[in-house]
């Protein structure tokens, strides 16, 4: 090829590009899906009967290597149940400013009543309304699942929930409604919901 | 600012506000401030297969006398901060700040005397975006919810009805210390 022909074998490139596929993604019309373990936003889970799987043990906040994760324990009792067994999480906090989605509090957890969802949108305009509370985190009632407080399967122990034994609630299960939270209109969930709740609804104005 | 701060209450304000914002969110200059890994997302977010072009972005500046959006992509030590703040006051206004990740938004995992804990403390933010690294598309998100608080930011009388009403409400709200857990 004479050399005078070189910049114009340049525009060739130039001219091939144009009908090559384009690449961008559309992103907030046509959002691609992703990985199947994206590590994303967190969740709690629930047994099929409705209670909670969390146990307050705490083993999440100790493996979180950025302390992302604020746990407190109470004790279930026969009147207020809301997981099987002894304990529950009575105050469960994610603070997402500090969370780098590592997912270590996902392996930690012994009843597997945390994992992550694939929703990564979470940008936010104040550091207090990127604390997840336990209302935010807990996924919602499906069918067959009755929201707690309420009593274990009749003649269940904890042990069968892990065996899956329970698949829904008993029929006629019904929330309870223990005399501390009775006054609540909505038969106040948790301690930390009564707390955080104006702050966050600041945040998000 | 410019003639649009000085009209008088009530009149055309609504729609000036309305264009300003319209204008004002559609041209959006980013200066460039990576800092850690977090800018390696926001370099991809500006290249051709995210393409910030698309939301009248892809000029990232590099003077900050031409930008109007700060993006803090990663974690800011101590001896950064004062350069981070006169960069960002070397901004014209109207000035918006993305604080992009953990380590910007609150210091992240590394929680120790070297990092600042949340770029709050040294320059206002707007927006919080959580990740580590965000993925373009989160940092997209954030930069989308940008554009809406910018489309609605009130001008003139309207801005300064609404600096009293959020001083009012952060007078109002709970102190951080009768809270619980990480909300303290």
């Amino acid at each position: 090829m004479p050399d005078f022909l070189g910049p114009v074998s340049g525009f060739g490139v130039t001219f091939g590009a144009m009908f090559k596929k384009r690449l961008t993604e559309q992103y907030p019309e046509q959002k691609k899906i992703t990985a199947p373990r994206f590590h994303g936003r967190h969740q709690l889970n629930r047994h099929p009967d409705g209670l909670e799987k969390c146990i307050g043990c705490e083993l999440c906040a100790w493996a979180c290597p950025a302390d992302a994760i604020y746990v407190e324990g109470a004790d279930n009792t026969e009147e207020e149940r809301y997981s099987p067994g002894e304990r529950y999480g009575a105050v469960y906090q994610i603070n997402y400013l500090r969370c780098i989605l590592c997912g270590l509090c996902v392996e930690a957890c012994p009843t597997r009543a945390l994992t992550m969802t694939n929703e990564y949108e979470l940008a936010d305009r104040s550091r207090a309304s990127l604390i997840y509370t336990k209302q935010e985190l807990l996924v919602g009632l499906t069918d067959g699942m009755v929201a707690p407080p309420h009593e274990m399967y009749p003649g269940t122990e904890d042990d069968d929930y892990y065996r899956g034994e329970v698949t829904a609630a008993a029929p006629g299960t019904t929330t309870q409604r223990p005399a501390r939270a009775a006054d609540d209109q909505d038969g106040g969930p948790s301690a930390d919901s009564q707390v955080a709740e104006p702050v966050r609804a600041e945040g998000r104005s | 600012m410019g003639i649009e701060e000085k009209l008088p209450s009530g009149f055309l304000l609504d729609t000036v506000e309305n264009a300003a914002g319209w204008a004002r969110k559609s041209s959006v200059f980013p200066a460039t401030f990576g800092l850690a890994c977090c800018a390696i997302e926001m370099m991809t977010t500006g290249a051709g297969r995210y393409d910030l072009a698309r939301f009248g972005m892809e000029v990232f500046r590099a003077s900050p006398r031409q930008a109007d959006l700060m993006i803090v992509a990663g974690r800011v030590s101590q001896k950064m901060a004062p350069v981070l703040r006169q960069i960002y006051d070397q901004m014209p206004n109207p000035k918006w700040v993305i604080s992009m990740g953990v380590c910007a938004s609150s210091g992240g995992m590394f929680n120790n005397y070297a990092i600042v804990q949340g770029v709050d403390h040294i320059v206002p933010v707007d927006i919080y975006l959580p990740g580590c690294p965000p993925r373009p598309e989160m940092l997209m998100d954030a930069i989308l919810k940008l554009h809406e608080k910018i489309r609605k930011e009130p001008l003139g009388v309207n801005r300064e009805r609404a600096a009293a009403e959020a001083e009012e409400a952060a007078l109002k709200a709970l102190p951080t210390i009768e809270m619980k857990g990480l909300l303290r």
